[in-house]
């Protein structure tokens, strides 16, 4: 298979793409269904369970994007995945364990006896909430180069903050895609408080990564770049704008149509940020000590896992966005029958 | 050291808790299946009725599987950095089929196999509920093709110290993956099998007037009749098999320090590693050997044939794989009595009146089927020690830099939230089976209404 060049270069590129792909669907995905759980104690019982309903169909193959992601770093990177997963090992064990409470409560709360259900509701928080907090802290080290000083977990503390909120905002947007009356009228305040988040953390990461850097700082302040990459700073300002004057829109409007706007903006949103860290970042997979072609695994496995990739990815995305199409509208009662 | 042991108890933690609800949800996905087109064929609503409550059951090990498998898959980084390193070439490709082909199919599916009734078609909705029970089943597939690599690893050649694969098809088809295969997948089927009839006896004691637990429980019944002598044959063929590639995991579980003829089958026996001997041995004469070479006189190899020059053992600690062993082939045992005497008492009208004295050894069967498994599986990978990868990587080199207290403080966490999960798991289970056998007294059925209570 010499057809598109060397293997041993393109390889780990076409790579980094899927692994990229992966996280930054993830994102998106679970950090909607994260974002609605951290909301969670702010809605009455009744509006807790229309919540939960609205990301029912969808949690479990919104993680499956988390599962392809270390999946991925595993098996293409594998040198990398032990160093970021050692260096990090604290950070994902809280992760793991939030991911399991909420999975869990998820279940529990519909199925345990009525009193035991308010526990699980906090438990279905608690779990999102440190699942968003431990991403955070991990983005924040990996962007400082994994290297724990005082000033680096400082950092590291904000970014938690920040995915938080970033999360809370676009779960907050999912709900006034999927809600209607009371629930949407709140999830509408939830949004504009969320946007000042989002902005703040997006400001604090374009600011930061340059300056952990002399690298990524000539990256985006050398001439041609600069220019170049001019639009995505533009762009996420407009997309913000648009955030906020749909939102203003939508609070005051009768029929609220077009409920599918904040969604979408902050979607977008979401893969610019995504598409400027990896833009720093790139072609480094652990930031200044390893590059994607020093941990990439043996050409020969790679090109297995990328023929099963190719075949099979577009029929994942086939059945995910059948079930999109099938639960599509607003949420309704979650029944099994 | 001590980061190696504590890396290795929170693995197993880990994993045992992950197993015991895949080997539900295997099983029980193709049993969902199964009530529902009985219930299309025969339009019979106590079908339907079985289906309702076992989705239930299966949302929730579903749950419980997903979010501990998820564990799983950070751990091989966490804890087995040097594992991915030297065999990740052969290792990667695997567990990404297994996320491709498996992980994705399940997850999504079951979103409209559990909500989706209501609003697809009736046929769309048991396509739904095939693909999740197939899911399951390939990504029991995939990661046994892996664990059967390493214990019989064959079709690849190592190249400064890493492993390349040479032959994919000898990699997935490797010498123990179907006995394993088959042997954990009618685990599964067995494990179900106890889990439905417990349950629905659970619920015929506690006064259920319905007639879907009846039938439940005969399908339970019959299908543990029908798979442990399957098992148990299979058990034997892996044995046989192991003895070729695993000589000296088969001498662990015999308790057999001397390579002889006429070996004992032990029924009772304390091995001590220390003085290389058994204490307190009972067995039958020579049933080892007749088991394993099929005549009295074969001869067994020995646990003495595997020390090193300087006297360290290179066989894996004896007791542990000796009764590891006993206990799952001493459930099989009770699982064949049991079965078989319950589908004996059901036949023909026995239906009508089952004896509350089945109704409760049912009962107490319940969860049988998790403590073969795990018994099996301690065998399976204890017995696989000091090695990671048979004769290629051992598992102290695979561990990672992790200091012990960040181990030690994260496995207590773990132990905690699973020991509060299976309570917890179990008195749903419980709790289920009360309220379905409460609901069954007031009147008809209130099966239609059924919300996801
Ligand atoms: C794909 C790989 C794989 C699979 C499917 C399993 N294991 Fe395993 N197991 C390992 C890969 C592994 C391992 C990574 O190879 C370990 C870690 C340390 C070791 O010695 O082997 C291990 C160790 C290990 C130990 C500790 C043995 C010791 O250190 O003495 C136990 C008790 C289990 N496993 C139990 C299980 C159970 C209950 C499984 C059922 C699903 C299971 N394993 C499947
Ligand atoms: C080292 C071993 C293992 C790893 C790394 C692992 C990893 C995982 C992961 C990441 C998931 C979640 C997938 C999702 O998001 O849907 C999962 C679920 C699952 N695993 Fe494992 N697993 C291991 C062992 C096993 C074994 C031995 C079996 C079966 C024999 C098994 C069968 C399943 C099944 C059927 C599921 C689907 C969820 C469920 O049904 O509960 N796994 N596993
Ligand atoms: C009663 C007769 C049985 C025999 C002779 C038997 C035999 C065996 C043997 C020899 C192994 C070890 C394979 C190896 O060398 O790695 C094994 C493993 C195992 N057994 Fe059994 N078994 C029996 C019953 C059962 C039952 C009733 C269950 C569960 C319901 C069960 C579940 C397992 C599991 C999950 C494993 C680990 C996976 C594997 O290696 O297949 N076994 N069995």
């Amino acid at each position: 298979m010499t057809l598109f060049g060397d293997p041993a270069i393109w390889l780990p590129v076409a790579f980094a793409g899927i692994l990229g792909v992966s996280i930054l669907l993830y994102v998106i995905l679970d950090g909607f269904d994260l974002g609605v759980g951290i909301l969670l104690p702010l809605a009455d019982d009744a509006e807790k369970d229309r919540m939960i309903a609205s990301i029912g169909p969808f949690w479990d193959a919104n993680e499956t994007w988390l599962v392809l992601g270390v999946g991925i770093l595993l098996v293409a990177f594998p040198t990398a995945h032990g160093v970021i997963l050692t260096a990090l090992y604290l950070p994902v064990a809280v992760m793991l364990v939030g991911l399991i409470l909420r999975g869990v409560a998820f279940e529990f709360r519909i199925k345990a006896p009525l009193e035991r259900k308010s526990i699980w509701n906090w438990t279905f928080f608690a779990g999102s909430l440190m699942t968003a907090l431990a991403q955070g802290l991990m983005l924040g080290l990996y962007i400082m180069g994994l290297e724990i000083t005082l000033i680096n977990v400082a950092f590291a503390l904000l970014m938690a903050l920040c995915v938080v909120g970033g999360y809370a905002f676009i779960g907050a947007t999912w709900l006034i895609l999927k809600t209607e009356e009371a629930l949407q009228t709140k999830a509408l305040i939830w949004a504009r408080f969320g946007l000042f988040g989002a902005a703040f953390g997006l400001a604090a990461v374009s600011l930061a990564t340059p300056f952990a850097s002399d690298r990524i700082f000539d990256k985006w302040f050398s001439m041609p770049a600069f220019v170049a990459l001019a639009p995505l700073p533009i762009v996420s300002t407009g997309l913000l704008v648009v955030l906020w004057l749909s939102l203003r829109h939508l609070s005051v409007s009768e029929n609220r149509a077009g409920d599918w706007v904040p969604f979408t903006a902050a979607v977008a949103l979401f893969v610019i940020a995504f598409v400027g860290l990896a833009y720093s970042f790139y072609p480094y997979i652990v930031p200044e000590k390893l590059t994607i072609y020093d941990a990439a695994s043996a050409p020969e496995s790679l090109m297995i896992i990328l023929v099963g990739t190719l075949v099979v990815m577009p029929v994942i995305l086939g059945y995910t966005a059948l079930s999109y199409v099938i639960f599509r509208g607003k949420a309704t009662e979650l029944r099994y029958d | 050291m001590e980061e190696l042991v504590l890396a290795r108890i929170q693995f197993a933690a880990n994993i045992s808790f992950h197993i015991l609800f895949p080997t539900i949800t295997i099983g029980l996905g193709w049993v969902l299946l199964f009530f529902k087109l009985r219930y299309g064929a025969s339009g019979d609503e106590r079908w339907i009725e079985a289906y309702r409550f076992w989705v239930k059951v299966f949302a929730l090990s579903f749950a419980l599987g997903v979010v501990s498998g998820i564990t799983m898959s950070f751990q091989f980084g966490t804890n087995w950095p040097g594992y991915m390193e030297k065999v990740g070439n052969i290792a990667g490709p695997l567990l990404a089929y297994e996320v491709l082909t498996a992980f994705f199919l399940e997850a999504v599916f079951i979103g409209i196999m559990l909500f989706g009734a209501s609003r697809v078609s009736n046929w769309l909705h048991t396509v739904a509920t095939f693909c999740v029970a197939f899911g399951t089943t390939m990504s029991a597939f995939w990661i046994i093709v892996l664990n059967s690599w390493m214990h019989t690893p064959v079709g690849f050649e190592l190249r400064d110290g890493v492993a390349h694969a040479t032959d994919w098809w000898a990699i997935v088809f490797n010498p123990s993956m179907p006995y394993r295969l088959t042997h954990m997948l009618m685990a599964s089927g067995l494990t179900v099998a106890f889990l439905i009839a417990g349950l629905s006896a659970l619920r015929l004691l506690m006064g259920d007037r319905s007639d879907s637990p009846r039938l439940a429980l005969k399908v339970g019944v019959y299908l543990a009749a029908v798979l442990i002598p399957l098992q148990i044959y299979a058990g034997d063929l892996h044995g046989l098999n192991t003895l070729e590639h695993q000589p000296q995991k088969i001498a662990a579980m015999e308790a057999n320090w001397e390579t002889r003829s006429n070996v004992p089958l032990l029924l009772f026996a304390i091995p001590d590693q220390a003085q290389r001997k058994n204490h307190f041995e009972i067995g039958v004469p020579n049933g080892a050997s007749l088991i394993l070479k099929h005549r009295g006189d074969g001869v067994v190899p020995g646990l003495n044939d595997y020390v090193s020059a300087d006297g360290k053992p290179l066989h894996p600690p004896v007791a542990a794989v000796f009764w590891s062993f006993r206990v799952m082939v001493g459930v099989g045992m009770l699982m064949l009595l049991v079965s078989w005497f319950a589908a004996w008492s059901l036949r023909g009208a026995g239906a009508a009146a089952i004896s509350p004295w089945l109704l409760r050894g049912l009962v107490a069967m319940t969860f049988s089927g998790w403590v073969a498994t795990l018994a099996g599986w301690y065998t399976t990978e204890i017995g696989r020690q000091p090695w990671l990868v048979q004769g290629v990587l051992t598992t102290a080199e695979a561990v990672g830099p992790v200091s012990a207290p960040l181990i030690l403080s994260t496995l207590i966490v773990y132990l905690i939230i699973y020991a509060v999960l299976a309570v917890s798991y179990i008195a749903v289970l419980v709790h289920l089976s009360r309220k379905a056998a409460e609901g069954s007294g007031g009147g008809p059925a209130t099966g239609l209404a059924a919300v996801t209570d």
